[in-house]
């Protein structure tokens, strides 16, 4: 028998070099005359290990990575296909401490199967959720998912039940069900790897969605930064329609659910719900106020359900085991599991997905490693560009909604830049407001016009001219941003400026003056 | 005058200047799309892939069309960071400037890759083969910094790995 090889084609362990492993090992193979069959899987999210390659073994996959062509013959030599031993081999991949430690659920397929192979996702449990909604009446569903706890994993952390049960009770002759794939927080990267590597899950989440609430049309709303997830997702709509998952009559139900991509074209601000509406409608991006809420007035007008990626995906293991098996995970009122990124300067950087409840230090230093330089780390930003910088002192923090935010933080999407004792945390406030007043749609004054007050005052206060005054005007400016932005672009910009000047005030000291100290 | 003249072809004059080839392509873009206002990001997409950028004469065309106003097609079309109105270089880089790539130094790396190109970010090398650009998170972000080329997205790019790679792309072109 042939073996059997599995080497993403994950984008991102392909930026490292997968496509040209799998070529040099199919080369290799054929040179000696060796039959196999590479199977292009998702990413485990171990991207320190990229390009990680797996061979099937009566024991289980066996891992060997970061393999670089250079190290194929070698691996051959080795006997790599019968899982001999190497210095890149890392014995089961599931034994691997990174992943074993995990608690996957949201990520349980990516990487094991082939994305892309509907009877892969079948025969790993995919679609049971569906088959399970599909037998319960529509109420039902929407209190599975109610009970379950699951709230918006895009960031705003919004009951997903409640919102379910809206746009159930609303009563309209269409209703929608929006995916927001606009990942454009830095340090996040589970959306992207979800699609690219599980992309049914989306759909069956998706489809839950429609069936819940009573919507027959979908759309995914993509960036297009990422052009091998939007390849991936169109390809899995267009042979879930072929194979009757997705369209007029759903495994015989009589049930409808039409599904379609969109891509976005580089605006960060179109990851906020109304104006990713606006953009989906053909329009500029901007915010829209609220009420009404889309819920009730969404996509051209009628009841939209909005949610993240992850949340959709979230729901068919909700389904298929329950509420209570989903809830049984988490603590307070952050149940269930989130898919952590690490990112940034970490020595292992990739995807962990942990109940809520794990601390800071555990993600940095026990999954991660900690820095990738091998300096000492100084700080994190938790929840990309709009969430806090935090220092050491608080990696204590055990990561929930409620946790974060009594500390002027937030979990957000899951992603965390870890920092080495080499940043200049002035700097990185003045980014967060540069970064504002590129991407800010400029419908309200605030944001457009106090994220460009913003880089100024800071400057000023790095230069050291009238540094008191110029405090003042910041925390005044971030207090009327906070307060007076329509969305969260504006209203958060603050939160990673006030954290760096709370935690760093150090780093907010006149430029000069550091210079004359040296 | 002007009034008039469009009046009298219904063609604005920026439509004019472009040939009937073009206007035909256009046409079958937006027809493709059933003509519909909602798809008009999709239309932009396909436009600028079929001409490399979105001519001044699309804008009216497309508008006509989609039956929305030229102000609405315009300011769609400048809203988003995607769409040019000039043709780019014959190869696209992409530099991350987001806070995971800066932990990792994108911001030297920035600095030398214009140095290195010899042009700032949003410009073409004068032989028009380059055009750098800046972009906001890439998705790579275990993998930091992040760059992308002609939609190929690479990790872990220092100086020396940036220099391989635009000789790389560009040995490609001219094989």
């Amino acid at each position: 028998m042939a073996a059997r090889l599995y080497i993403p084609g994950d984008s991102a362990a392909c930026s490292v070099g997968a496509d040209e492993v799998a070529a040099a090992i199919a080369a290799e193979a054929a040179a000696r005359g060796i039959s196999l069959t590479i199977v292009r899987n998702g990413s485990r999210g171990m991207f320190f290990l990229e390009p990680l390659v797996e061979i099937a073994t009566p024991e289980g996959r066996i891992a060997y990575g970061p393999v670089t062509p250079a190290d194929v013959k070698g691996l051959f030599d080795a006997g790599f296909l019968e899982g001999g031993p190497h210095p890149l081999g890392h014995g089961l991949t599931e034994e691997i401490p990174y992943l074993k430690n995990q608690e996957r659920l949201t990520f349980a397929r990516c990487g094991v199967i082939d994305p892309l192979s509907l009877d892969d996702f079948i025969a790993h449990g995919g679609y049971a959720g569906l088959q399970k909604a599909l037998t319960l009446a529509p109420a039902d569903v929407v209190a599975e998912v109610t009970a379950s706890g699951l709230r918006g994993r895009g960031g705003a952390g919004f009951p997903t039940g409640i919102k379910w049960k809206t746009v159930l009770d609303a009563v309209s002759d269409q209703k929608y069900v929006c995916c927001n794939a606009d990942e454009g927080d830095s340090g996040t990267f589970a959306d992207r790897m979800l699609m690219e590597g599980d992309p049914y899950a989306l759909i069956e989440g998706m489809t839950i969605a429609g069936m819940a609430t009573g919507a027959t049309k979908g759309f995914i709303y993509i960036r297009s930064e990422y052009p091998d997830a939007i390849r991936v997702m169109k390809q899995a709509i267009a042979m879930a329609e072929a194979s009757g998952w997705l369209g007029g009559d759903i495994q015989g139900s009589g049930r409808s659910f039409d599904l379609a991509v969109r891509t976005g074209a580089g605006a960060y601000i179109c990851g906020e719900e109304t104006a990713m509406l606006e953009s989906l409608e053909g329009r500029r991006g901007t915010v829209r106020p609220k009420p009404p809420i889309p819920a009730l007035e969404g996509l051209f007008g009628k009841p939209t359900v909005i949610n993240n990626v992850l949340s959709f995906a979230a729901v068919p293991t909700i389904l298929e085991r329950g509420a209570k098996f989903y809830a049984d995970f988490g603590t307070g009122r952050s149940r269930g599991t989130l898919p952590f990124q690490l990112a940034g300067n970490i020595k292992r950087g990739g995807l962990v997905e942990k109940a809520f409840g794990v601390t800071l230090a555990e993600l940095v230093y026990d999954f991660g490693g900690g820095t990738a330089s091998g300096r000492p780390a100084r700080a994190v930003q938790m929840g990309g560009p709009l969430g806090a910088y935090l220092p050491v002192s608080l990696f204590t923090l055990q990561q929930d909604y409620e946790t974060f935010a009594e500390n002027s933080a937030m979990v957000g999407h899951g992603g965390l830049v870890l920092f080495d004792d080499s940043v200049d945390m002035l700097e990185q406030a003045r980014f967060a407001m540069e970064f504002c007043a590129i991407e800010s749609c400029g419908k309200c004054t605030p944001c457009r016009i106090g994220s460009t007050r913003g880089v100024e005052v800071i400057d000023r206060i790095a230069a050291g001219i009238d540094r008191e005054r110029n405090l003042n005007v910041l925390a005044d400016l971030c207090e009327t941003m906070t307060d007076g932005s329509l969305c969260a672009m504006g209203g958060l910009t603050p939160m990673p400026v006030m954290s760096a000047l709370r935690h760093f005030p150090e780093d907010f000291e006149p430029r000069q003056t550091l210079d004359a100290a040296e | 005058m002007e009034v008039a003249r469009r009046n009298a072809s219904g063609m604005h004059p920026a439509e004019r200047r472009l040939d009937e080839d073009a206007l035909a392509k256009i046409d079958a873009i937006t027809e493709r799309h059933h003509n519909q206002p909602d798809a008009l990001i999709e239309i932009y997409h396909e436009v600028q892939d079929a001409f490399g950028y979105i001519p001044e004469g699309a804008l009216p065309r497309i508008a006509r069309a989609l039956n929305i106003s030229r102000a609405e097609a315009r300011g769609v079309f400048t809203f988003y960071h995607d769409f040019r109105a000039e043709p780019a270089g014959r190869h696209v880089v992409k530099i991350c400037r987001a806070e995971s790539c800066q932990a990792m130094g994108c911001r030297s790396l920035e600095a030398y890759a214009k140095q290195r190109l010899g042009i700032g970010l949003g410009e073409t090398t004068s032989d028009g083969e380059i055009t750098l650009e800046a972009v906001y998170c890439l998705g790579n972000c275990a993998l930091s910094p992040a760059v992308m080329i002609d939609g190929r997205l690479y990790g872990k790019v220092d100086p020396d790995r940036f220099d391989a790679l635009v000789e790389n792309v560009k040995r490609r072109a001219a094989s």
